[in-house]
């Protein structure tokens, strides 16, 4: 089956050109300097504290993600067409938010249908009228891209609410430079250490019409039981802010404050990594203890910025998906760069009668669904489990979309056997403030067990270092 | 500094030194225990234990008759006794994380290595375990988060937090620590000052690794006036009462400095430290010495609960 998919690093027996070094790097690496290096990553991985938790599976909580070594590399050209790609759906994102909580522009051309968006559960009633500082609803963009050819690269999916992830981008790069410096010499690798910095730029860009002097910038998340709090604290740490949670925030005399050992702090901007739900119990779930009763009223009077901005996650769900190459067109009068991967949703329904017809071929997914949990895999699944699927779609149509088993691109990674390859994915972090931004580098994820093609670190994928080569 | 981070970084003080203590309590019953006690009418050594670490209602619950064998349990692996070794050392290691940007790589390492260890500890059959093994182990654990906080710690806001936890913690131990002697001997006074009595105030001072350190400083017989003088007034014993407070009332001091105004907690620390500082050891005696420390640990409760008031609660304005 290797054939059938593009190998990034082999074109039948020959290596390409960005691997070169790499082959002479896996040669000068018996089995057992390989497995002492691995134990070397893992031991740095748990001592900094590194883990990843798998909500609802119990089991060890401190659980490391699995770290491959061998590293995945772009040219400079590949990266230059990826970047502008992804920042050009970023901002295409970013309007389309502002227009759907305004006027609607795009609706009232019948370029997205309207149900699709003021039908969706993401879409936040509280946020109608009102346009954030900057026209950023979402301030850090996760674009998932998969690879197909040597020049097809599709979207897969946007995350405009909070996606994760980036901390494994930052450490798994500090990791391969402490233990393999020589690689680091032989091959120019863009850096991507600024990410910390121009994220906290971008925050700080973004402060409220009455923020006085330099901003305030905090993260908020929803507590160290969370699995991604260890990378709260981290982009805490390396952007020098407070870490805060819902009761060290307050609410008083139309602004936001945080409790301190010396009485209350103003705080302006706040990188929250809590769902909307539970952001204000006052204006949306009144059971939630995460949140700050009141925020919402401050944040729309101009006292204190929210990134992401609440409602963010009506352009990210799979439905929507399919129209954003409609709104680089619509709002940027531009061509897409990048292309979704071609998508039929269930809602519509010849596209339904084609999917039921075809249902061991597809990837079936949630609207709302992320993680890789309630999907089907067409070609991997038994006829009973492609069956009891067609059930669920059947009952409730509108809430999947399906997409062609991809032949995602594979890259050399080490397995017990040696070296083999597996599927990979690509996460890179656009980051959207006064100005867009985007590191050399994202989250490659790696799907470790042979042939899977479910990349998700909850089931059971890794993750490797993303080289850009400098030219 | 966050309210919040502050009180996590105190009660990993409080957890860290509370740890310590326990190892320390187990060892004077694990000496006391070596004592031939039948027939002399002495309460049972284990139970005193419970007692002083206020441990004994729960472990009661639990287990009932205090045996050796689940006392050592209860206090070193028992995640229901808030006070075990396990449930301090992996409260330490919780709060550690929650503040982990707060601490310095080595003490994270420090606290997370203990825990971890811990945890392979756990996984060993208890008959390979000596009782010995594990509260040295505790010990040398605790000294290595201590010296990682005093090498590489910034002398800021939170190193005051951290310091605050530990020197209230220890002042409340060492009181208990000193108790765990009266209940040990409450019933036979005659035996003061025999071979027996002086037996066992060796076995306290060891405990505290303050054997060797009373003799510099005092030389000739253990009394139990000299033991009580050098744990609750010497201000050269680190684990004194004394010097205990005085050390909070110092991060109370520099705190009330970096932030520039005074608060109730330096009141209370101060009122406390010159009642100390006026105290002769005679008027302890006078006092009666289990009812001196039963005061001393709630006026040291009471100190806890304005610096909680005053910095960690976030009720600050």
């Amino acid at each position: 089956m290797g054939s059938a998919y593009f190998n990034e690093m082999f074109d039948g027996a020959t290596v390409r050109g960005p691997y070169a070094r790499l082959e002479d790097w896996t040669r000068a690496m018996p089995a057992e300097l390989r497995q002492m290096k691995q134990a070397e990553a893992e031991a740095l991985f748990r001592r900094i504290g590194i883990t990843f938790a798998v909500y609802g599976e119990g089991g060890d909580p401190d659980r490391l993600i699995p770290f491959d070594m061998f590293p995945r590399v772009f040219t400079q050209g590949e990266w230059r067409r990826l970047e502008r790609g992804i920042k050009q759906r970023a901002r295409a994102l970013n309007a389309f938010l502002v227009d759907v909580y305004g006027r609607g522009e795009i609706l009232r051309a019948g370029r997205i249908p309207a149900h699709l968006v003021y039908g969706n559960v993401a879409y936040e009633k509280a946020m109608v009228g009102f346009v954030p500082p900057k026209g950023v609803f979402s301030h850090i963009v996760g674009i998932d891209i998969v690879r197909t050819g040597p020049e097809e690269f599709f979207v897969l999916e946007d995350n405009c609410r909070t996606p994760s992830g980036v901390s494994y981008m930052l450490e798994t790069r500090e990791i391969m430079m402490r233990m393999f410096p020589a690689l680091f010499r032989e091959n120019r690798i863009e850096p991507v250490e600024a990410y910390s910095e121009l994220l906290r730029r971008t925050l700080a860009s973004v402060a409220p019409a009455r923020c006085e002097g330099e901003p305030t910038v905090v993260i908020l998340t929803p507590g160290h039981y969370n699995s991604a709090y260890y990378e709260h604290s981290f982009l805490a740490d390396l952007m020098g802010v407070e870490l805060v949670e819902g009761p060290d925030l307050f609410v008083e005399g139309g602004l936001c404050w945080m409790r301190t050992t010396e009485g209350p702090k103003r705080v302006d901007v706040i990188y929250r990594r809590i769902d909307d739900a539970f952001l204000d119990p006052l204006c949306f779930r009144p059971d939630s203890m995460l949140g700050v009763p009141g925020l919402m009223d401050v944040y729309r009077s101009g006292g204190v910025t929210i990134a992401s901005a609440p409602g963010a996650g009506v352009s990210d769900d799979k439905a929507v998906y399919t129209y954003v190459p409609e709104m680089v067109r619509f709002y940027l009068g531009e061509e897409p760069v990048l292309q979704n991967v071609p998508t039929w949703q269930c809602a519509k329904p010849e596209d339904l009668k084609h999917v039921l017809a075809h249902l061991s071929d597809l990837v079936v997914k949630e609207v709302h669904g992320s993680g890789g949990y309630g999907m089907l895999v067409g070609p991997k699944s038994t006829a009973a489990e492609v069956e009891a699927f067609r059930q669920k779609i059947l009952a409730d149509p509108e809430n999947y979309i399906a997409q062609p088993t991809l032949a995602l691109s594979t890259c050399p990674s080490f397995v017990a056997e040696g070296i083999a390859p597996r599927h990979v994915d690509l996460r890179p972090y656009c980051l959207v403030g006064e100005t867009i931004e985007l590191v050399p580098g994202g989250l490659t994820r790696v799907a470790l067990t042979e042939g899977s093609l479910v990349v998700n670190s909850s089931q059971g994928g890794g993750v490797k270092d993303t080289w850009v080569l400098a030219e | 500094m966050l309210s919040r981070t502050a009180d996590n970084l105190f009660w990993i003080g409080r957890y860290m030194e509370r740890a310590e203590m326990t190892a320390r309590l187990l060892e004077v019953g694990a000496r006391i225990a070596l004592l031939p006690s039948a027939g002399h009418g002495y309460r049972n050594e284990w139970e005193s234990l419970l007692q002083a670490s206020g441990t004994a209602a729960g472990f009661a619950a639990k287990y009932g008759d205090p045996v050796q064998r689940n006392i050592e349990s209860y206090l070193f692996f028992d995640r229901d006794n808030p006070s075990s070794i396990a449930s301090c050392l992996e409260r330490a290691r919780e709060n550690g994380r929650i503040v982990r940007t707060a601490l310095t790589s080595q003490v994270w390492d420090a606290l997370n290595t203990a825990f971890q260890e811990l945890r392979r500890i756990e996984r060993r059959p208890r008959s390979q375990l000596e009782l010995g093994e594990l509260t040295e182990w505790t010990m040398r654990h605790a000294a290595q988060v201590r010296g990682a906080i005093d090498t590489t710690l910034l002398r800021n806001d939170g190193y005051d937090f951290l310091g605050l936890g530990y020197r209230l913690e220890r002042a409340d131990n060492t009181a208990r620590l000193l108790d765990v002697k009266y209940y040990v001997l409450l019933p036979r006074a005659d035996y003061v000052g025999t071979g027996l009595d002086s037996y066992q105030w060796t076995t306290l001072l060891r405990a505290l690794s303050a054997h060797r350190a009373f003799h510099w400083a005092y030389g000739g017989d253990i009394t139990a006036a000299k033991v009580a003088d050098f744990l609750i007034l010497n201000r050269q014993c680190p684990r004194s009462l004394t010097t205990s407070v005085v050390g909070a009332a110092v991060h109370l001091d520099n705190l009330a400095v970096a932030y520039g105004r005074l608060t109730a907690a330096q009141d209370a620390a101060d009122a406390l430290r010159d009642e100390l500082a006026r105290l002769t050891i005679e008027a302890v005696f006078a006092e009666g010495l289990h009812e001196f420390l039963s005061r001393f640990i709630r006026r040291t409760a009471a100190l806890s609960a304005v610096v909680h008031d005053a910095y960690l609660s976030g009720e600050m304005r």
